[in-house]
């Protein structure tokens, strides 16, 4: 397998470690002011929005979305670019419904404010645990991905080898996210996004050049090299089962604003307003990265060949690499290649701060601390929890590499829209809602969405199933969404009128509603 | 700022939410932002769907030719990345115009009432 490596090994490594230095010095240099809990989980409430949005950018497009997208358009067309605009148009939901009001009544995490007019301890536990689901599943897959990027980047073919390359990297996130806090993972994931965005913008203008700046004439190449004109519309990929890339869709564009790294995003501004201005960047940058995408896929259909992208190590993740050493030699595959690494560490950082700040933050600060930790106490905790998270999140990567996990992704949004997005959505507009209502639709949405994949062609029962040589799978569709999710909704409903007897704080709701729509009382921006 | 993690947010009871919640000027903002945001949401993920199973459902129309080799799937995939650009820009408009000076309004009076308020988090 070696031997089909292109590139220099060398360069990539020299190259990756110059990124790792430069974002070094300044996780460093964020962290002199890493004190109170406003400090470590929410950066102080410092960022600018178009800083926030950019770091948004950075935490969101994931190795899947840059290697994974590109890939998937080379080999199997049009299919692969769905994928994206589900990723993009899901921010709408995140823009109008969620992001400004969410900013202004909660503090650290989701949790915050699924609790807020609700009872505490109930909701916060259910909180916290789809929380610490959606980071696993989401994180699990990003580490188990970084063991096909190492033999396809590093040219480490050895399972020890890779092993290694996994820990060195969890090793340095942990380094990131203890010492830098949500400063320091911000400003990893904003340099991140401006070298990946900027990456991706070079080569398509390069691909284009190629074409004459005629993106009709590449897609006429990309058909003439695959020498199949079926890439160009819908099918390939999702012809056979259109129910089950419904069940898809809706997950993604549903997930997203459920996502709890990405809300907690949103608490590293100082005002609502800028919660806003955060999302608008990011939906111009998401935007237009995914626009690349659709032309560096196809780009990499047509220069490098789908047959020669199939064969390399690491499959259809090698396209864009491949591209960009046919493009731009060893120097630019050395460039993409320690971004697609800058790519891995900067989402893993996101989750690992996520779930920390979920676990201290809601569980132990909040439940059992009742509210009340030690001064000082709850940052500690946290800082334990990264270490915990960040070697559990090696030692899954190690034992997942080379599994195909790959639906753990598109699973990580399921659950989020099932499990989160009906409670947000409910408790920020509808005043009815209840403990109740909150409780059954995160429950049976967390409970729906897993138990449909454990017995889904996913995990059995399938050619590519995680599981192979046994069949357990009931469930016909590798997607849950689209019955988890209208489940949780309507659990939502039930359970409310169900619990209507018990009456909740009815001051509670209108200071969550006021305040929602106001930001009076938001938490301000610490001065240092 | 401390670690204190109880409740959500500095709690303020000196104000009285409920009678906020009744005062004209704040059902103007509600009704502002609810008029727009759910519908908008809502159109948008109607046309979102409808792409979705135009792709799942009718392959053929997805490949009809337009511009050259361009053809009618890749033009509304398109289509959606510009309409997701617009939906965003009205949507800052209409916030800029229609929701911040209501909400700015609603806030100074608020902090006037209690002046151990932070004005500076809520600029």
């Amino acid at each position: 397998m070696g031997g089909t490596n292109v590139g220099s090994p060398l360069l990539n490594i020299a190259i990756f470690g110059v990124f790792v230095l430069i974002t070094l010095v300044i996780v460093f240099r964020a962290s002199r002011n890493n004190r109170t809990a406003a400090d470590y989980y929410a950066a102080g409430r410092s960022f600018t929005g178009p800083q926030n949005g950019s770091a948004i950018a950075g935490d969101y497009l994931s190795a899947a979305s840059f290697l994974g997208i590109c890939g998937a358009i080379a080999l199997n067309g049009y299919d692969g670019f769905l994928y994206s605009i589900g990723f993009l148009v899901a921010w709408l939901v995140a823009l109008l419904l969620v992001a400004e009001l969410l900013r202004n009544t909660g503090r650290f995490t989701m949790a915050d404010v699924l609790s807020f007019r609700l009872r505490q301890r109930p909701v916060r536990i259910a909180a916290a645990i789809t929380t610490l689901v959606v980071c696993f599943f989401y994180l699990l897959a990003q580490m188990a991905g970084a063991g096909g990027l190492v033999a396809l980047l590093l040219g480490i073919d050895e399972r020890a080898g890779q092993a290694v390359v996994i820990a060195v990297v969890g090793a340095l996130m942990i380094l990131y996210v203890l010492v830098g806090g949500m400063k320091g993972t911000t400003w990893v994931q904003i340099i991140k996004a401006v070298l990946l965005i900027l990456g991706a913008g070079v080569m398509t203008v390069w691909v284009l050049a190629l074409f004459g700046f005629n993106f009709s004439g590449l897609l006429d190449n990309a058909v003439e090299v695959s020498g199949n004109p079926a890439i160009l519309a819908p099918g390939l990929q999702y012809g056979n089962n259109p129910v089950d890339f419904l069940s898809l869709g809706l997950a993604l564009v549903l997930g997203t604003a459920a996502l709890p790294h990405v809300l907690m995003r949103f608490y590293t501004v100082p005002t609502a307003k800028e919660a806003r201005r955060s999302v608008v960047w990011a939906i111009w940058l998401i935007g237009i990265f995914y626009v690349f995408t659709l032309v560096l896929g196809y780009g990499a259909a047509a220069i490098v060949g789908p047959e020669t992208i199939r064969n390399a190590p690491g499959g259809p993740n090698s396209a864009a690499p491949l591209l960009a050493f046919e493009l731009g030699g060893p120097v630019l595959l050395g460039i993409i290649s320690a971004v697609a690494f800058a790519t891995i560490l900067a989402v893993v950082a996101g989750l690992t701060i996520t779930a920390a700040a979920s676990f201290s933050h809601d569980i132990y600060a909040s439940v059992v601390k009742r509210g009340e930790p030690k001064p000082g106490q709850e940052v500690k905790v946290a800082r334990w929890t990264v270490v915990v998270i960040g070697i559990l999140a090696i030692l899954g990567g190690i034992v997942a590499n080379g599994q195909n996990v790959a639906f753990l992704v598109a699973l990580a949004f399921a659950v989020a829209a099932s499990a989160n997005l009906p409670t947000i959505i409910y408790s920020l507009f509808w005043r009815g809602f209840n403990t109740t209502g909150a409780m059954w639709s995160m429950i049976g949405g967390l409970a729906s969405a897993v138990i449909l994949i454990v017995f889904s062609p996913a995990v059995s029962g399938g050619a590519t199933s995680m599981i192979q040589g046994v069949d357990f799978h009931w469930f016909p569709l590798a997607n849950p969404g689209i019955v988890s999710i209208p489940l949780a909704f309507l659990l939502g409903v039930v359970g409310t009128l169900v619990g209507r007897r018990r009456l909740e704080d009815p001051v509670k709701a209108a200071e969550m509603e006021v305040r929602s729509l106001t930001g009076v009382g938001a938490e301000p921006a610490t001065r240092h | 700022m401390g670690d204190d993690a109880l409740g959500t947010g500095t709690s303020m009871r000196t104000v009285d939410y409920e009678a906020v919640q009744r005062t004209a000027e704040f059902r103007e903002l509600k009704r502002r932002h609810r008029s727009f945001v759910l519908p908008v949401t809502a159109a948008a993920l109607v046309w979102y769907l409808v792409y979705v199973v135009l792709a799942g459902w009718a392959h053929d129309f997805m490949a009809t030719p337009v511009l050259g080799s361009i053809n009618v799937g890749i033009l509304l995939g398109i289509l959606q990345v510009v309409t997701t650009f617009a939906i965003t820009m009205i949507y800052v408009g209409y916030a800029n115009r229609r929701l911040d000076p209501l909400a700015e309004d609603i806030r100074s009076d608020l902090e006037g009432v209690d002046p151990d308020l932070e004005p500076s988090g809520a600029r």
